[in-house]
């Protein structure tokens, strides 16, 4: 129906940004991720040195560990606050087009800062600490609340609920309010209209918003380098000291090939998922 | 016109802790915001609750603070830049994923997809390879690829969006009455997408001034704005960082204020031809 010069006009630019800006980039991470340093250089040398080094090492297994963990655990809590709040929004809700705009508002605020500002909160002279030595929960300020991983998936879970909302959010939306009312009239409470109607039905905006929430954190750098003190390294920060002052691209490609492969897998795997959720 | 259902009478019996709750994550989301704004009137410049002296002295250093404005300029230019390649490259995009059916179509959609769902330090380290390799100099300008590539999957999804709710009649009427394809594609579906464009313009725009995983890895000598911010972070945080945030704040504030009116509107209009 469109002619050779229309979906060549269209297709053309994409493709060409594609092949340079992500197949290329990926394409020089994989080489780079075997090939080795050596005298302040990188030596082209092709081997399996750093895959065996991941391996082999128990410390960047360790770390990949916690971070999965911390991740899984943001992605627990947002879920838990995102999930509700979406569906109080969208069910419950006189006005749920302006508290959606005030979920999303937060996020136009700087990351950094706001993670600054979690330091601000959590610190032993800080407002928790303050507000728990007033109600005389503590008597002195509770040291580890701050560069812990207890700070990191405090901070994560705040970046990041609004990333699992929003999905929740539209999946919910789309439910149709006449199953919800045809689920009432047989005679369904509102708790079994919610787990056998509603729940379903918005399952796959749960799998994208806890995606997003898992993905995103697993790689997170940011938060952990501010709040997470020796105990919340994250796999991530690994990479970037690799590029950085421990100066081991090869070693740092692995990581960041390892990393863009499970994100991958984990992709296919919940659009399978999604699919097989999803009605239609 | 929305019929008022059953489910959406907010005083049930049931759920008095649904509001509650809901509430609660409000304010979970914005306490540190809180924080901030109230602390970048701390006159002393050390963190400790409750702030002391309230002065609008860090505001006043922030105005005299060139190197900070400079970055301020630099976002801004990166951000314009960001805009304009992810919209020209977003746009095709979103044509071919909606109407041109070609091998691989499935595949192109992930790839195009994947800077959206990727953590930004994997798209920042690979496009570093990609000008280290290439011989560039890092600058402004492998800022504003790096942007532009992470957030070509922006403009796709929201143009995507906006081509699907497009009613293809306009388009085939132009077409049977004799115009051809790139005369109906500046004369009917651009206009019509118009609400689409700006609302990803204005995404992409707030996303890109923010930017700093991607950013982190492709700064040259000059810095962008939340570079300028964590350069100064790691000697020590003053209020005046919590002043220019509560001014971004603000000003993201705005954006998303016109933006909403733009689509309360556009959604208005549309009602009224429906």
């Amino acid at each position: 129906m469109y002619s050779r010069a229309y979906k060549a006009a269209v297709g053309i630019p994409p493709l060409a940004w594609v092949a340079g800006f992500l197949l290329l980039p990926y394409a020089l991470l994989f080489a780079y991720s075997f090939w080795q340093v050596g005298a302040q250089q990188v030596i082209h040398r092709w081997n399996l040195g750093n895959y065996r080094e991941l391996f082999d090492n128990p410390m960047y297994l360790e770390v990949l560990f916690r971070s999965m963990k911390i991740a899984g655990a943001v992605t627990a809590f947002a879920l838990l606050l995102g999930y509700p709040l979406a569906y109080y929004l969208s069910f419950r809700s006189r006005r749920k087009e302006l508290l959606y705009q005030l979920v999303i508002v937060p996020l136009w605020v700087s990351y950094l800062v706001r993670a600054y500002s979690w330091k601000t909160i959590l610190g032993s002279d800080g407002v928790l600490n303050t507000l728990l030595q007033y109600v005389h929960v503590v008597r002195h300020p509770v040291e580890s609340l701050l560069y812990s991983p207890f700070a990191v998936v405090l901070t994560l879970t705040h970046i990041y609920t609004p990333f699992a909302f929003l999905p929740i959010y539209a999946s919910l939306e789309h439910i149709p309010r006449r199953l919800v009312e045809a689920s009432e009239d047989l005679g369904a409470t509102p708790a079994r209209t919610f787990l056998r109607v509603i729940l379903p039905l918005s399952l796959p905006g749960v799998l994208a918003g806890a995606t997003f929430a898992f993905v995103l954190s697993l790689g997170d750098f940011l938060a952990p380098l501010l709040l997470g003190g020796p105990s919340g390294i994250m796999i991530s920060n690994v990479v970037v000291s690799l590029f950085g002052a421990a100066y081991n691209w090869p070693l740092g490609a692995a990581i960041s090939l390892s990393m863009l492969v499970l994100v991958v897998v984990l992709l296919s795997i919940v659009q399978r998922a999604e699919r097989k959720l999803s009605f239609g | 016109m929305t019929v008022r259902l059953r489910t959406e009478r907010p005083n049930d019996s049931q759920s008095r802790w649904l509001p509650t709750y809901a509430a609660a994550v409000f304010a979970f989301l914005y306490l540190p915001i809180v924080v901030l704004i109230v602390y970048s009137f701390n006159g002393q410049s050390v963190g400790g609750f409750p702030p002391r002296d309230l002065t609008t002295h860090w505001y006043r250093v922030l105005a005299s603070d060139d190197a900070m404005w400079d970055s301020v300029v630099n976002s801004l230019e990166v951000a314009l830049a960001a805009v304009a390649l992810a919209l020209a490259f977003g746009l095709p995009a979103a044509l071919a994923l909606d109407r041109v059916k070609f091998p691989g179509k499935q595949l192109f959609r992930r790839l195009v997809l994947l800077p959206l769902i990727l953590p930004g330090i994997i798209t920042g380290l690979s496009l570093l390879m990609l000008f280290v390799a290439a011989g560039m100099k890092l600058s402004l300008l492998t800022i504003t690829l790096g942007h532009g590539t992470a957030l070509i999957s922006v403009a796709t999804t929201e143009l995507f969006a906006g081509l699907q709710a497009l009613d293809r009649a306009q388009e085939e009427a132009s077409l049977d009455l004799g115009a051809n394809y790139w005369q109906t594609f500046w004369r009917v579906t651009l206009p019509n997408l118009r609400l689409s464009i700006v609302g990803a313009a204005l995404l992409i725009f707030t996303l890109s001034i923010d930017e700093i995983a991607v950013s982190f890895f492709l700064i040259g000598r000059s810095n962008t704005l939340p570079l300028e911010i964590w350069s100064r972070l790691r000697r020590g945080m003053t209020p005046e960082i919590n002043a220019v945030s509560t001014l971004i704040f603000g000003f993201s504030l705005i954006t998303i204020l016109v933006w909403y009116r733009l689509r309360v509107r556009g959604r208005v209009v549309a009602e009224e031809i429906a």
